[in-house]
């Protein structure tokens, strides 16, 4: 076996191993995966070339989904949350994608935003129903129709968001290099050529919407599951801009490198909160410029070029 | 709504307008240019409201005349142009400009993630209040109503002005036609020997300090707290998104429109005030994709 297969395996084993080697990091992995799985969203749609900065409103619709499910259906099971929030994500991906597949670029871009800024301004102000800035608690809800107390619960949590990482991220994986994944990476190549082929452009880029809708609503629903409590932040503009930046971090257009980016997100996040105070937000911008500016491929891409130096050297050897 | 509501609704949007119109027209001009969506306009917009604020603060502690509270917010639109917007186009803009376009507009936003942090460093996070500017001017009563001078005629002048002087400034002097031939086309303005590099700083110069302007002229009026800029900037791109990339006086009538639109909200509807603007954004792109005043791009084969 190669040293490239090999790597993630152990990664992932170690990962698997972390509630019990270092349960300290357990809850903050959850929400890393969580977040992960809807980076893993941004990155579908970087393959065709596009950058949404609204797709925090996928991750809000879904975690208010849970929400108001929770709130109208009291003792709801976490199979019922998790498939209604992550419905509403896909069926609000299908009614905006209808508008914005026509879009591509800033357009494409700003109208993912204003979209997205029109909801978070509709759960600012509607507080009668949406609780405004405070949000909306999410009870813990039994799984599988079993009562689990809060470390029980913990626990299943996150080995579900791992589950539904590498499940969700084994199916954009396919998807990407399906012929549906290949025509809706086409648009970043060239789109003039899909339309000779005889394809609506529109059409593939709406599949290619939905399925980044339905990622961002995953993370998002499980996030607002773990965190107990969804607030209007989940849908502001620099949530979108976050997840862009994990995006661009893990390796644009790698779906394991989403995953791998909002880890190290997640925990320098933490720690430059701990250590850097109130500079954090100066570290990651610095940061970001630095991946840009010097590793544009980001951790994919780095890992990439590790690993072929190692097989370069290899083949030199033998 | 009864006249007096109206009225103060038609000069609250007027001057919000104007103020909008300052920033938005700073970030079509650099976006017109240099074809990047410029994220860190907002916090260009909150540090020359913070300078602004911190100056006239001085000058009034220090004792010297209140009037000089107007030359300060010239200063800080020009110390944030040249001092913040000419490094940043040398030192960073000018090494992404052969990347694709999602990643200029990510360095931007790195910037703007930087930027936010240094005001917090430098003005803390309680909210600044310095109105020496506005008070200086006193009301008018206009019609029925009584209003700040300040806001009712300063702003739209300067407004209309920068209106006028931004196209004199591109179609009748040197530097406006060498910035509008590098627009029109790059490669071609090159090879007659037009320094594209010296264009994109000067322009990058002009807008970011149009932007610190718009926040110079807006402090007198609000209180200055950290997420101005962000405000500002989606607000903005709002405005030069609906007018149509790159269209100075679609961006004048579109700020018009926005402004007025929110303050109309504010006074009939306040929960929508923060939806409006979007919601003429989304309702204007799904008509005209190009926006109102913009004409569609040429297809490339």
């Amino acid at each position: 076996m190669s040293i490239r297969i090999i790597i993630p395996v152990i990664l992932l084993a170690l990962l698997a191993l972390v509630p019990f080697a270092a349960p300290a990091l357990q809850v903050l992995l959850t929400l890393a995966l969580a977040k992960g799985i809807a980076v893993m969203g941004i990155t579908v749609l970087l393959r065709s070339g596009q950058v949404s900065f609204g797709h925090a409103l996928f991750f809000a619709i879904a975690a208010y989904g849970g929400a108001f499910t929770l709130m109208l259906l009291p003792g709801a099971d976490l199979v019922i949350v998790l498939l209604l929030g992550i419905t509403a994500a896909v069926l609000s991906g299908i009614i905006i994608g209808l508008f914005v597949a026509r879009y591509r670029f800033i357009f494409f871009a700003m109208l993912n935003l204003a979209f997205s800024m029109i909801f978070w301004s509709i759960l600012e102000k509607f507080y009668h129903y949406t609780g405004g800035a405070d949000g909306m608690r999410l009870p813990r809800p039994t799984v599988l129709w079993m009562d689990l107390e809060r470390g029980n619960y913990e626990l299943f949590m996150f080995y579900l968001a791992l589950a539904l990482a590498l499940g969700l991220g084994w199916f954009s994986m396919r998807w990407l290099e399906s012929p549906a994944g290949q025509l809706f990476r086409t648009i970043k190549t060239n789109e003039t050529r899909l339309q000779y082929l005889g394809m609506s452009p529109q059409r593939v880029m709406l599949n290619g919407y939905v399925l980044s809708a339905m990622l961002c609503g995953t993370g998002g629903i499980l996030m607002g599951l773990v965190q107990g409590v969804v607030t209007p932040e989940y849908a502001y503009w620099i949530r979108s801009g976050e997840m862009v930046f994990i995006a661009v971090l893990g390796g644009a257009g790698s779906v394991p490198g989403a995953l791998v980016g909002a880890a190290i997100y997640e925990i320098v996040r933490t720690y430059a909160s701990a250590f850097a105070g109130d500079v954090w937000q100066m570290v990651l911008g610095v940061f970001l410029l630095i991946i840009i500016l010097f590793a544009p491929g980001g951790i994919a891409g780095i890992y990439n070029s590790l690993m072929e130096r190692i097989a370069g050297k290899k083949e030199a050897g033998e | 709504m009864n006249l007096t509501l109206f009225l103060l609704a038609l000069f609250d949007g007027i001057a919000y307008a104007a103020l909008v119109f300052i920033v938005a027209v700073g970030l079509t001009l650099i976006f017109g240019v240099m074809r990047i969506l410029n994220v860190a306009h907002g916090s260009f917009y909150a540090v020359g409201a913070y300078l602004t604020a911190s100056l006239t603060t001085f000058i009034v502690s220090a004792g010297l005349p209140p009037i000089f509270s107007f030359p300060c917010m010239l200063i800080s639109a020009v110390l944030v142009g040249a001092v913040l917007g000419g490094p940043i186009e040398w030192l960073l803009l000018r090494r992404i400009y052969h990347k694709p376009e999602v990643l200029q507009l990510l360095v931007t936003f790195a910037i703007f993630m930087i930027l936010e942090d240094v005001q917090r460093l430098v003005w803390g996070t309680q909210p600044i209040f310095q109105s020496t500017a506005l008070q200086l001017m006193g009301t008018v009563r206009a019609f029925s109503v009584n209003y700040t001078v300040y806001q009712l005629i300063l702003l739209p002048v300067v407004a209309v002005l920068l209106l006028f002087g931004l196209r004199f400034f591109l179609r009748r002097t040197l530097a406006g036609k060498l910035i509008t031939a590098t627009t029109e086309d790059r490669e071609a303005a090159q090879a007659i020997g037009i320094d594209a590099d010296k264009v994109f700083l000067l322009t990058f110069i002009v807008g970011a300090g149009l932007a610190g302007l718009g926040g110079a002229l807006a402090s007198p009026t609000t209180s200055i707290l950290p997420g101005i800029g962000a405000d500002m900037i989606v607000l903005s791109f709002a405005v030069v998104a609906t007018a149509g990339l790159g269209q100075i006086e679609g961006a004048a009538l579109t700020a018009l429109l926005i402004g007025l639109g929110r303050s109309f909200a504010v006074y009939v509807w306040p929960e929508t005030q923060v939806l409006v603007p979007y919601l003429i954004m989304v309702a204007v792109l799904l008509v005209r994709p190009e926006g109102l005043f913009g004409s569609p791009a040429a297809r490339k084969i």
